[in-house]
């Protein structure tokens, strides 16, 4: 088809993109160092859930670049800048990840010494579960993403000045080095933040159930950057439905996806009903936890998926947006599921409390400062790629 | 020129793809409505450029699809907990987690059949088993290596003169008028399509015969047949007396059972009472028992008139002055323990069963000897 030039001229974004983030952040931290004194515990679950967002939407962007290199698909490679964007949330989540470390005898009860004194079970998975091993692995994986990030990044950068096709093929080898390494980090970083809340109970897919979820988190954040930036024309006008259908379809494909981990992994724990692992289901059934449990899936299964499932919506802009917010908060949800009900004091049922709304105001916040941060600094499209033109001509 | 033959259409070959796309675009911007694009791989853009509507068949998909979800729960549901209800594993009789699966996998089955079936008759017009463009030299071209776009003669617009001038000043390679064949009556009776279709049918059940006995059978596939596990008659290395088979713990009682504290004594002093009241429910099934188990010897009533006359010795009559005069517990006695030729019938008959059987026992007595007020309370 016609192979016209990229004309592309970067346009600045919004200054009061950075005020909004700025005010956001502002108020979710102050409301939630009030809550911390208000209520530790509770407000120390809460940044957990809100960190292992970040860490879904962070990681799993990276993991969608590299997924890009390792299949060479065309169609996504006009708005992969945005997917390296948000990858750039990984530094900082070593930064975030302080208050954490600092608060883990509340999260984590396998950490306290009294506790491995009585319990058999927590003494056995001790060599695994303790504090300085722990607290290893969470710098050691976000160590080793953000050096991928990192080589990624700057080579794709490079490429945008110097349009050297040999960069493309070195981020190729990164990728295809870092997709195996993906799957043990991540599947390790939900057993660490997320299966230890509750230590006695296990589910050896609880990582790629995990992953389900962060690629959702991860689509969705990309989707809604795309449609806002296309709309707003920060991009190449060439950028048709199409390129938006395909990331409509992956979002389906992963709907799909994570209702079918999430259904296996329960349905094998109800028939085999055995007492160390259905406690993890009972405790999510108990008292008005149930009804959060049947909202889960049609909050993050049946909702997305008939909003999805026609093909014009998928290439629908409107409904794009709409489906990416709500698969944004779905995944938040997802987590406060996993999260919350494992929390001391909630055996019983959920207890409503203001600190639970606090935490997202925040990782917005961080998300718009971050994303603006490094947006400003860069190309919104790798115009230096070698398959950039193919892209953008890129029709289903 | 044209034999007197009918014309399916004009013909024009190209030899890129973007030429056929931009021809496609002319076309479609003439108006025209009966025509097609032929080429040998998916040309993307080429739904745009034709300006085709999406397809209809993803609603039948879905309706279908639905059909599928709706009858696999109906089914399960009345199966499983209505007509039939088994308590598998402990759970519920409506269990749903265990039905998604088959639910899911009926979905998709009702799904893809009715799409396909749809495919064949709304899409491909059943009946015909051709299309006049098969056998001919452009449609060999454009599965090989070109691509093709067809004007139909059935479009109101046709003109052949019109036509052809449009397409060769899309500088094509080629252009061709296309004739139709003569038209066979009925299609599908054509020998050829049925010897096609025989040929399919041996071939699909010489494929699936040969997959289910002879493929499932050889190594590789056949793990399920060789299990270390040791089958009751078969030999043990692990223990020391060699038996696959085990003796219960010594002990053991089978569950529901209660000892007879006679077993063996011929003439015991004392009996058993009867623990069954003759409600009409265990009358019942005293005679169903008694029918199966008594009767071939001791005849339908009793008598001792039974269907095996002359094979064995003839058991007395069940009436005597002296059989009406035992006590429950001494007819349960003889049931269990046997007398004479009569073997024991305990581990035939259950406990209860043979209870039964002695309450029906008195009823037949009763009945043979009625006595006067008897007759009086029935009329």
């Amino acid at each position: 088809m016609s192979q016209t030039e990229v004309t592309y001229q970067k346009k600045e974004l919004p200054a009061k993109l950075n005020k909004i983030g700025l005010i956001l952040l502002a108020v979710g931290v102050a409301l939630g160092v009030l809550g911390f004194f208000v209520d530790h515990t509770r407000a120390i679950f809460n940044y957990l859930l809100a960190y292992t967002f970040l860490i879904s939407i962070g990681v799993g962007a990276l993991f969608l670049v590299t997924l890009e290199y390792v299949t060479n698909a065309d169609w996504s490679v006009p708005f992969r800048r945005i997917v390296e964007i948000f990858a750039g949330i990984i530094p900082f989540l070593a930064i975030l990840v302080i208050p954490l470390l600092f608060n883990m005898h509340d999260l984590f009860h396998w950490s306290q010494k009294e506790v491995l004194a009585t319990d058999k079970v927590l003494a056995g998975k001790a060599p695994y579960l303790n504090v300085p091993f722990f607290i290893i692995r969470v710098f050691g994986f976000i160590g080793i993403w953000f050096l991928f990030y990192f080589f990624l990044f700057r080579n794709s950068l490079k490429q945008d000045k110097t349009g050297n096709q040999n960069l493309t093929t070195i981020n190729i080898r990164i990728s295809a080095i870092f997709i195996p390494v993906f799957a043990i980090t991540l599947s390790l970083t939900a057993t660490d933040w997320l299966m230890s809340i509750e230590p006695h109970w296990f589910s050896t897919i609880f990582g790629v159930y995990y992953f389900s979820g962060t690629v959702i988190a991860a689509l969705a954040a990309v989707t809604l950057a795309v449609v806002l930036l296309r709309e707003h024309g920060y991009f190449d006008k060439r950028i048709t439905n199409d390129h938006l259908y395909s990331l409509g379809a992956l979002m389906f494909a992963f709907v799909n996806f994570w209702g079918y981990i999430a259904f296996s992994q329960f349905m094998l724990i109800w028939y085999a009903d055995l007492p160390e692992e259905t406690s993890w289901f009972i405790q999510r059934w108990a008292g008005n936890w149930a009804i959060f449990s049947i909202l889960l899936i049609i909050i993050q299964f049946l909702v997305p998926y008939i909003a999805l499932l026609s093909q014009p919506s998928k290439m629908n802009p409107k409904r794009l947006k709409f489906v990416a917010i709500w698969l944004l908060f779905a995944h938040l949800y997802d987590l406060f599921w996993i999260v919350i009900p494992s929390m001391p004091g909630m055996e019983k049922g959920y207890i409503f409390s203001w600190i639970d709304f606090v935490f997202p105001i925040a990782i917005v916040g961080v998300v718009i400062l971050i994303f603006n941060m490094l947006a400003k600094r860069v190309n919104l499209m790798p115009i230096g790629d070698p398959k950039i033109k193919r892209g953008l001509d890129f029709h289903l | 020129m044209n034999n007197g033959r009918k014309i399916f259409g004009v013909s024009a070959l190209f030899n890129k793809p973007d030429d056929i796309i931009n021809a496609a675009k002319i076309v479609a911007g003439k108006g025209y409505t009966e025509w097609d694009v032929n080429t040998p791989y998916p040309v993307h853009g080429m739904d745009d450029a034709m300006k085709i509507k999406p397809s209809k068949l993803g609603f039948v998909t879905l309706f279908f699809g639905l059909c599928g979800t709706a009858f696999a729960l109906l089914l399960m549901w009345y199966t499983l907990s209505v007509d039939y209800p088994l308590v598998i594993g402990g759970k519920p009789f409506f269990a749903l987690p265990a039905f998604i699966p088959v639910t899911f996998e009926l979905t998709v089955l009702f799904a893809t059949i009715s799409t396909i079936i749809a495919m064949l008759i709304f899409f491909f017009g059943l009946p015909r088993n051709n299309h006049p463009l098969h056998n001919t030299d452009y449609m060999k071209k454009v599965s090989l290596d070109h691509f093709g776009i067809v004007i139909e003669a059935a479009d109101p617009k046709f003109d052949e003169y019109k036509i052809n001038e449009l397409l060769k000043s899309l500088n094509p390679v080629s252009t061709a008028v296309i004739y139709e064949k003569e038209k066979v009556r009925y299609p599908i009776f054509e020998p050829k399509f049925i010897t096609f279709l025989i040929l399919i049918a041996v071939v699909v059940s010489f494929g699936t015969y040969l997959t289910l006995n002879k493929l499932m059978y050889i190594t590789p596939f056949s793990w399920m047949d060789e299990q270390e596990k040791i089958t009751p008659q078969s030999k043990s290395e692990f223990f020391s007396d060699e038996r696959g088979m085990r003796l219960p713990v010594e002990g053991t009682v089978a569950r529901g059972f209660i000892p007879y504290p006679f077993m063996g004594v011929e003439i015991p002093d004392k009996y058993l009472s009867n623990p069954f009241i003759p409600t009409e429910e265990n009358l019942t099934l005293g005679k169903k028992k008694f029918l199966t188990f008594c009767s071939p010897c001791h005849g339908n009533f009793g008598n001792g008139d039974g269907r095996l006359r002359g094979q064995f010795p003839n058991p007395p009559s069940l009436h005597s002055t002296r059989i009406r005069n035992f006590e429950d517990g001494r007819i349960y006695h003889v049931m269990t323990n046997g007398k004479n030729v009569m073997p024991s019938y305990a581990s035939q008959i259950t406990r209860d069963e043979r209870w039964a059987i002695v309450n029906y026992v008195r009823v037949l007595q009763r009945a043979e000897n009625a006595s006067d007020s008897d007759i009086e309370k029935i009329q």
